[in-house]
């Protein structure tokens, strides 16, 4: 499938996830030129009081994206999911340039010109108005087009936090390993971003040799951004706006959670009647706890073992009851609720290609030991760091390869495999691929790995308020196994087949 | 000075200042009638800059007074004042942003005149200052040579018809062919607008060709004051080093002829 076509038949949503990325942009760098300038206006006038507040928009710079909408989710008012906090987020990164080119345009002046306003009897408000902001005026367009520029980028995360925009397409794209979406979402963006920059860089030019002509363009360029500025404004009202009486339904980034968010979904959604709004395709383990522990979404399914090491910090048991013991209650004691698990398990997979497994008659992990010495393995960057990776299978096992593994992205490793560029991968259990490319999972006949039953987690005053909702959320308890898994992975990842038709085709054929 | 018996513009009765510890003016009194031009000449850092600036209040006087039309300048609204003393300066500061009309615009814009007699005085003083109103109106100051930018910062400087004009230094930058046209443009000007002029040089020769009168500006002191021919012949030691150039100028030049 090619990019053009994968546009053509996703029309509608390519320029709903336009308006959005504009929209965040655009409302988050008009927000930041109305505080930036007059901070950079305070900054060059009091350095005392300004370099403390260029230091912290400094700080600011360096927190990672990612990391900065894990903060602030929790907080009242600006955190949750959605487009508030994006925009909260990207007008902090917005501030730096803006603030520092207003400072320094300011200070570039020529000072006889301050001298000659103020001998010519302009107050300080007229010598700023007529004189020094018109001549720092270039300058700090600079800094808007560069702070618009990073906001077209950084707000390619924001669909981490459910905020839209291109990002969508490109977390969708990396979840699937499909390059077709990923550049579906990456080209616009990066186009939007060259349009931005080149429109302001013309202002900027315009601006700097004074001309009649380019003051007349100059106004209509302004109206135009205070126009985008209003529906701006007004959208992100109406969006703010919650709903109380739906349920929402989270899940993470990848192709099995957004399947799953959908079944949970539309589970709830036949058996109860009531509305949900899905808040799918959320950018990881940490933003779906906070955002389940907050009540910005009622329920997503996680995974035991992910439960016990990531959220709550405890040693690795590979033993599954003792585990969902252990984070049942954990979750418990912060309000939440984990339901009996849905029936299946997304541990690692060590995987071989069936016909070696074939023709060396290799089932078990035991028995990959001997061959082990002639092949090459290939692992993601977090298997061979994980407590739970690679050191102690390798130790489990006595596997010593051919030479030390390869680290590879996972969007690369069933490929590397299947292209006989390794041997043996650590993949997931669930992943379609494995079918699609008829690999074979290599038992682990010594139990090293930790359980990862997926399993629902809801905010328990939920179900407490909606009796109807705990049935219909225990109705999917045991209802899906490892197969069904995989074969809704494939239909999705490798058939290109919509998350929500998957997910009703399984809950009509299981019913 | 006032022996023509008009009222004082300007009034200086025994001002102290200092910048931090170094003492500027220590004791410097001075009277300008209305419509004179009084040229004060010194070296470098004689403090000729700071008396201007304590004419139209950018500076008070530490100790004594000031006085701009009878009235000491602490009581003066700064930014009224400022508008009734128009100021040229070597560097001219035309705002590169604007036209040469909107520069020489910016007082009767901020007095609030309305567009109608804006205009007109923009064109009126454009041709005063021996510029085409049409031409140049519309110009931005870094299309005009150094010679038209000083004529158009005081035309800027006339702009509202201020009754006092303050000069620091105001053609020391220009090549002396372009100076000498100036300053006959100069007198033709003042010839016509009588304004109470007060010019800082450090060029005895262009005290002299501005001037009513001359002053001469040493340790703070006001050392001589007089018409240009008496100063000329001043035996004062404070004076005679300034008037060392021209004597030896006006030696080589006898010497030719």
């Amino acid at each position: 499938m090619t990019v053009f076509h994968f546009w053509r038949t996703h029309a509608n949503e390519f320029f709903t996830l336009l308006g959005q990325h504009v929209l965040l942009v655009c409302a988050s760098t008009v927000v930041a030129i109305a505080v930036g300038v007059p901070v950079g206006i305070l900054a060059a006038r009091r350095p005392r009081i300004g370099a403390p507040i260029v230091w912290l928009a400094n700080v600011v710079q360096t927190i990672p994206s990612l990391a900065m909408f894990g903060f602030l989710l929790p907080l009242p008012f600006i955190g949750g999911l959605g487009a508030r906090v994006a925009i909260f987020v990207l007008i902090l990164y917005a501030l730096l340039p803006i603030v520092r080119t207003t400072t320094a345009g300011l200070r570039s002046i020529d000072p006889i010109l301050i001298e000659a306003g103020t001998a010519m009897g302009m107050t300080p408000g007229q010598l700023m108005r007529q004189v020094e902001l018109p001549l720092a005026l270039p300058s700090i367009v600079a800094g808007i087009r560069v702070a618009a520029v990073i906001g077209v980028g950084t707000a390619t995360i924001a669909a981490a936090v459910g905020a839209g925009g291109f990002g969508e397409y490109i977390f969708r794209g990396l979840s699937m390993v499909d390059s077709t979406v990923i550049l579906a979402g990456a080209i616009p963006s990066a186009l939007l971003a060259l349009t931005i920059d080149g429109a302001l860089t013309l202002v900027e030019r315009g601006l700097k040799d004074f001309s009649r002509a380019h003051r007349r363009r100059l106004r209509a360029a302004v109206a135009l951004v205070v126009l985008i500025a209003a529906a701006t404004a007004g959208v992100v009202a109406v969006s703010a706006r919650r709903s109380h009486d739906a349920i929402r339904i989270g899940s993470k980034n990848f192709t099995e959670q957004i399947i799953l968010g959908e079944i949970v979904a539309q589970t709830i959604e036949t058996r109860t009647g009531l509305r949900v709004e899905r808040r799918l395709n959320l950018g990881g383990t940490f933003i779906c706890d906070r955002a389940v522990r907050s009540g910005d979404i009622d329920a997503y399914v996680e995974y035991t073992g992910t439960a016990q090491t990531a959220i709550f910090h405890q040693q690795v048991d590979t033993d599954s009851r003792r585990v969902l013991a252990a984070v049942k209650a954990q979750y418990a004691g912060g309000g939440l609720t984990l339901l009996d698990p849905l029936g299946f398990e997304n541990t690692f997979a060590m995987l071989i290609r069936g016909d070696d497994a074939g023709r060396l008659g290799v089932r078990t992990l035991s028995q990959a030991a001997a061959f082990a010495p002639s092949w090459r393995a290939g692992f993601g960057y977090e298997f061979l760091q994980r407590q739970d990776g690679y050191p102690g299978l390798a130790r489990t096992y006595g596997l010593h390869f051919a030479r030390p593994p390869t680290a590879m992205d996972l969007s690369l490793i069933y490929r590397a495999l299947m292209e006989r560029q390794v041997d043996l991968i650590a993949g997931d259990a669930t992943s379609g691929l494995i079918d699609a490319y008829g690999f074979t999972m290599l038992e682990d006949d010594r139990h090293y790995f930790p359980p990862y039953d997926a399993a629902v987690v809801a905010r328990s005053s939920v179900l407490l308020a909606h009796p109807d909702v705990k049935e219909a959320l225990a109705s999917l308890s045991g209802r899906i196994r490892v197969a069904d898994m995989r074969r809704m992975n494939r239909a999705v990842d490798a058939d290109h087949r919509d998350a929500a038709d998957v997910a009703r085709d399984f809950l009509r054929r299981d019913r | 000075m006032n022996d023509s018996g008009r009222a004082s513009a300007i009034v200086f009765r025994d001002v102290h200042f200092s910048r931090g510890a170094q003492p500027v003016l220590r004791g410097f009194s001075l009277a300008i009638a209305a419509g004179d031009t009084l040229a004060l000449v010194g070296r470098s850092g004689a403090g000729k800059s700071t008396i201007l600036k304590l004419i139209n209040r950018i500076l008070v006087p530490d100790s004594g007074e000031v006085l701009v039309e009878s009235r000491p300048t602490h009581t003066w609204d700064p930014f009224e004042l400022r508008r009734r003393a128009g100021y040229v300066m070597q560097e001219v500061g035309l705002f590169p942003h604007l036209t040469i009309g909107q520069n020489i615009a910016t007082v009767p814009r901020l007095l609030g005149w309305d567009d109608g007699r804006v205009d007109r005085r923009v064109t009126e003083l454009l041709e005063l200052v021996g510029l085409d109103p049409k031409d140049y109106g519309r110009r931005r100051p870094d299309q005009l040579s150094g010679g038209q930018r000083q004529r158009v910062g005081v035309a800027r400087a006339l702009g509202a018809d201020p009754p006092i004009l303050l000069m620091d230094e105001p053609f020391g930058a220009l090549d002396p062919v372009t100076r000498a046209e100036i300053h006959r443009e100069f007198r033709r000007i003042q010839e016509r607008v009588r304004k109470t002029v007060v010019l800082v040089t450090h060029d005895m020769a262009e005290a002299f060709a501005l001037a009513t009168y001359v002053g001469v500006l040493s340790d703070g002191v006001l050392a001589v004051v007089g018409e240009p021919a008496v100063v000329a012949r001043s035996t004062d030691s404070r004076v005679r080093p300034l008037l060392e150039p021209l004597i030896e100028a006006s030696a080589v030049l006898g010497r030719r002829s």
